[in-house]
């Protein structure tokens, strides 16, 4: 056979590249899509088999040791309290898999956003459609979530979907940890180090399993700075409050939005950076 | 010369104080097959990512498809197949996936995509594979996969970054026979390589590079000719007898070059060399005539062997 035609496009390069330049995201997404239904079956097992052990172990099992109150509000289940938080940890999860190895991956692993950069995407759009698509997982894995929430009688239907949102807002909140990521040179186990002595400290002193009152006072803050306890607070809101003020809630949004809309810029100056070397 | 399809002057990449590419001038006319030549760290992988848009130049001026890469990486991009050095094909997914993918980059419709994936595919000769793992593959498949990747948006310049560095002598001819088939087709390649053979046999003209300067320009032949004899007798003479033997060779041919191994003897004629050399008295272990090679060019400029 004859080889394929080539140099018979007559559009100027201005006009040929003008689709990817306003939808090379989504092209980026689509790529994800793609690559994720080699492993979609363990996602998907992964995301149903998380909330039935969680909320079994926590809201069936460490629940009939609490009797007294969880918090402010009186008439609040352990499992009511502790499942938005659940659904959080959940959100934050995904998100971290993805900013800290699915980076690597692309950058050095399996060098795709090499490839990709030699296409008319720039880095920018690489980053854009990565969030995207980290977007979408989050979505999927916190609405499997919250169907599991609402089978074992966690929440009531309505108002409490929104916790989906403080999810949401929670992976975002983490998406400096992608623009550290797009950094990295060497794999000397920083992503271990980051689980180990941030993600962990922070999932544990974020009012997740219990109330951020019942810490002492000095080790408060920890809670404050965690996207984690700010996403779990707003989501409890959603679930059975207002427990708090609205200026605090507002605070929870912007707090997160900000830490995710920086992280996000950030991440796509690196790459960018990274790749036109 | 039609209009050049890539215009460099006083191109320059520096990495603070290192010129990686230190000040090269070169045009390339569409259709034209362009080769640049030289040694590992010659500056040849930053000229090329320069002119794929994707490194940004420190000084000079560049011109691509009439297009400053600085303002229009992505305009220009969406005209350019690149095969890089090191294959960076997705390996999670599927060959002719990786096709497809990469086609929807340029904004291409699927169904488009799809059909020029499976041209490409019988191309590249790797329709049987389609459904295989990257991984899966041979070298040389993989590099006919990056070819026909870099091929699916039917650019109008194809970069090749060391095409066959690491393939076995099969796996080069089948590529070489496919790249001359888009050179035939009138696809403007532009090829670096450290391998004279390669250049010889794919290049209408090429530049030699060294140390991120251009040494000479021309098209294979006439760098030979302009640096080099028509023919080269190789001797060796053992390491021991290398060095003395070399004196004794004097006033044989145009040149000597004596290297740790063996002695270069340029000359016209070979034979006519050969048999001085033996009329000497001297008797080299083993003796070869050869025609001149770019290799020998690359000596003569540099004073260095290509591969070392």
């Amino acid at each position: 056979m004859s080889g394929p035609s080539t140099g018979s496009t007559a559009v100027s390069p201005i006009e040929f590249s003008a689709k990817s330049r306003r939808y090379g995201a989504w092209y980026v997404t689509e790529h994800k899509i793609r690559q994720m239904r080699g492993y979609l079956g363990t996602l998907l097992a992964t995301a149903l088999g998380t909330p039935v052990l969680y909320l079994f172990a926590f809201g069936v099992g460490l629940a009939t040791l609490i009797t007294g109150n969880v918090g402010p509000t009186p008439g609040v289940t352990y499992l009511e309290f502790v499942a938005p938080a659940l659904l959080a940890s959940a959100a934050v999860l995904v998100a971290m898999e993805e900013y800290t190895f699915g980076i690597l991956l692309g950058l050095k692993w399996n060098a795709t956003y090499i490839g990709m950069n030699a296409t008319p995407i720039t880095g920018r759009q690489i980053v854009d459609g990565i969030m995207i698509f980290v977007g979408l997982r989050m979505i999927v894995t916190c609405g499997i979530y919250y169907v599991v929430m609402l089978a074992f009688g966690a929440v009531d239907s309505g108002w409490s979907v929104l916790t989906i949102v403080a999810g949401l807002l929670a992976g975002f909140a983490f998406s400096p940890v992608a623009a550290y990521s797009a950094r990295i040179e060497e794999d000397r186990g920083q992503f271990a180090i980051l689980q180990r002595t941030v993600i962990l400290p922070l999932t544990l002193f974020s009012g997740t399993v219990f109330p951020l009152t019942q810490l002492p006072i000095f080790l408060q803050w920890i809670g404050w700075l965690s996207p984690l306890w700010h996403a779990s607070e707003l989501g409890r809101q959603f679930v059975y409050g207002p427990t708090e003020p609205i200026w605090l809630s507002i605070i929870h949004v912007v707090y997160l939005l900000l830490l995710g809309i920086v992280g996000w810029q950030w991440c796509a100056r690196n790459v960018t950076r990274r790749l036109n070397k | 010369m039609p209009t050049p399809v890539i215009t460099a002057t006083a191109l320059t990449k520096k990495y603070k104080d290192f010129a990686a590419v230190d000040g090269i001038d070169f045009e390339v006319a569409p259709g034209e097959s362009f080769g640049l030549l030289g040694p590992n760290g010659a500056g040849k992988s930053t000229t090329m990512r320069m002119v794929g848009a994707v490194s940004t130049r420190t000084s000079g001026d560049l011109t691509i498809l009439g297009l400053d890469p600085n303002e229009h990486g992505p305009a220009i991009r969406s005209q350019l197949g690149v095969v890089p050095q090191a294959d960076n094909l997705d390996t999670e997914l599927r060959v002719r996936d990786n096709l497809l993918v990469y086609g929807r980059y340029f904004g291409l419709p699927r169904s488009q995509v799809a059909s020029r994936a499976d041209a490409l595919l019988e191309f590249a000769q790797l329709a049987d594979r389609a459904k295989a793992k990257v991984d899966d593959l041979s070298g040389g498949m993989k590099r006919r996969l990056t070819i026909a990747r870099a091929l699916i948006n039917d650019p109008r310049i194809l970069l090749l970054d060391e095409p066959t560095t690491g393939l076995d002598p099969q796996a080069r001819h089948i590529l070489w026979d496919r790249l001359f088939r888009l050179k035939e087709q009138g696809t403007t390649l532009v090829l670096t390589t450290h391998y004279m053979d390669e250049a010889e046999q794919l290049c209408d003209r090429l530049v030699v590079v060294d140390k991120g300067r251009i040494m000479a320009e021309g098209s294979p032949a006439a760098l030979i000719r302009e640096h080099s004899s028509r023919e080269v007798l190789e001797v060796r003479f053992g390491s021991e007898r290398n060095e003395t033997a070399a004196a004794e060779l004097a006033g044989i041919g145009e040149r000597l070059e004596v290297l740790p191994d063996r002695i270069l003897v340029y000359a016209a004629s070979g034979e006519e060399a050969l048999v001085e050399v033996v009329r000497r008295g001297l008797d080299p272990i083993t003796s070869l005539v050869r025609r001149s090679s770019l290799e020998d060019v690359f000596l003569r400029l540099t004073g260095r062997s290509l591969v070392e």
